[in-house]
């Protein structure tokens, strides 16, 4: 039944879906997990990076995180050659707002405008939308460090924090408790990252060529980007299962007193 | 033969045309109005090829409310200036040019009060004080013997009327009258105009 709704994407169900849509969203939840947090004094992005072959020449300095112009960043889950297009695409977008106001382009506006792009590939014939979800951070002069999400379907939305791709779901959850709204430092944004990211990926043990972190701060009227160097990331994942391993210390001390 | 003289301050821009309008050798009014208010903070004061002119200032002016609506904030001085520049090059560059001469004035919470010079061949560049026209010729120099960054508002007003005295004594032209509008913090005014009839009540 659903195969004569899914050859096209301009074509609704009868049940009012669209699911060439709908599978493109499930392809990014099976992607690298990409999560972003907002803090007072800047924002970061971390990432889950998948291609950690030996052998693989080091073509790329990171692989999932992106500079768009001078304020804003993004990372993308999803098939990274559409993600090729779409950052190429934002970059273009960016650089056309700055030769025509001489200005950065505002945050929103660049988001706004891509999902212009990603919309239409689910509404004009023969298409497929690109199956790709981004995360941006940025900082503009009208509302300071942001954060936002984008999907295939052209929504988008601003966060204090959010996670898209493998378990995001569980990484949100865990966000949603742990994030102090109001009260984040950029490095208790980092030491949460890390703590989401060992509790959502799959894997026993969290490694530094495993994530790559970005962060984006102002200094001097500047906005500062700058992806953490492993030795940084391996420092922050060292100080994180210190501290779950005197936790866990704590437990068993606490449960030897009581019995 | 129409003339413009912009001031900017440390929190307010002055911006000051003349109001006449000639057709080949003949005055056809003296009330015309050339600046004109293209957001709530910015004014453009434009001269150059008649119709050229009006059509032009409508076209930055509507993109600007435009922008304001898509967007819900304003462009400040700088981009407005930059897109105001922009789209002048671009049409110097096809067969239908806009042959105008700009002043931008604008006032920002972050940038302050700025004034921009934009000319028929879209060159830019941001200035304290400036002239256009004949009668800039002759009081291009009143300004710059005059001006500090921290005059008030009454001592700018008062020294827009000395270029206006300037251009009444010497030049061969006949300007009479001249308006003058403000743009400060809280937003755009118009200032008393300047006429002969007043001028010469003082």
């Amino acid at each position: 039944m659903a195969r004569r709704y899914d050859t096209r994407t301009t074509i609704f169900s009868p049940e009012g879906r669209l699911y060439q849509v709908e599978y493109a969203m499930e392809a990014i939840s099976h992607a690298g997990t990409c999560l972003g947090i907002l803090a007072n004094d800047g924002i970061l992005l971390a990432a889950e990076r998948r291609n950690t072959n030996k052998l693989l020449d080091e073509v790329f300095f990171s692989e999932k995180i992106y500079k768009l112009n001078e304020d804003m960043v993004c990372s993308v889950a999803g098939i990274t050659s559409d993600a090729n297009v779409l950052t190429s695409e934002l970059r273009l977008i960016a650089q056309r707002y700055l030769i025509q106001y001489g200005e950065s382009i505002p945050c929103e506006q660049l988001v706004s405008w891509l999902c212009d792009i990603k919309q239409a590939y689910t509404q004009y014939g023969g298409k497929r939308p690109f199956g790709v979800s981004i995360l941006y951070m940025g900082w503009d002069k009208h509302y300071g460090y942001q954060l936002y999400q984008s999907d295939p379907s052209g929504n988008y939305s601003g966060w204090k924090a959010t996670c898209i791709g493998n378990n995001s779901a569980a990484a949100i959850s865990s966000l949603k408790q742990e994030y102090k709204e109001g009260e984040m430092t950029l490095k208790d944004a980092q030491a949460l990252a890390i703590k989401v990211l060992s509790k959502t990926l799959d894997m026993t043990k969290l490694t530094s060529e495993k994530v790559e972190i970005a962060t984006l701060t102002r200094q001097n009227d500047k906005t500062v980007i700058r992806i953490l160097p492993p030795k940084e990331v391996q420092i922050l994942i060292t100080d994180y299962e210190k501290a779950e391993a005197e936790a866990e210390a704590a437990k068993k001390e606490k449960s030897q007193k009581s019995t | 033969m129409e003339t413009l003289i912009g001031i900017a301050c440390n929190d307010f821009v002055l911006l000051a045309s003349d109001m006449t309008n000639v057709n080949s050798l003949f005055v056809m009014k003296n009330d015309e109005d050339k600046l004109y208010r293209i957001s709530s903070k910015l004014v453009m004061s434009v001269t150059g090829e008649a119709g050229d002119t009006v059509q032009f200032a409508e076209y930055i002016a509507k993109n600007m409310q435009l922008y304001k609506m898509r967007n819900g904030y304003e462009l400040s001085p700088k981009a407005a200036a930059s897109y105001t520049r922009r789209n002048l090059a671009e049409y110097l560059r096809s067969r239908t040019p806009y042959n105008v001469n700009l002043m931008i004035g604008g006032y920002d919470e972050k940038e302050g009060a700025s004034l921009y010079l934009i000319d028929y061949l879209a060159s830019m560049i941001k200035v304290p004080f400036t002239t256009n026209g004949y009668g800039g010729l002759i009081t291009l120099s009143i300004l710059d013997r005059y001006y500090k960054p921290d005059l008030t508002e009454a001592e700018a007003y008062k020294l827009i009327v000395k270029c206006v005295k300037e251009i009444h004594k010497r030049l061969v032209l006949n300007l009479p009258n001249f308006k003058v509008t403000i743009v400060d913090k809280n937003g755009i005014r118009d200032l008393n105009g300047i006429t002969p009839e007043l001028l010469s009540a003082q």
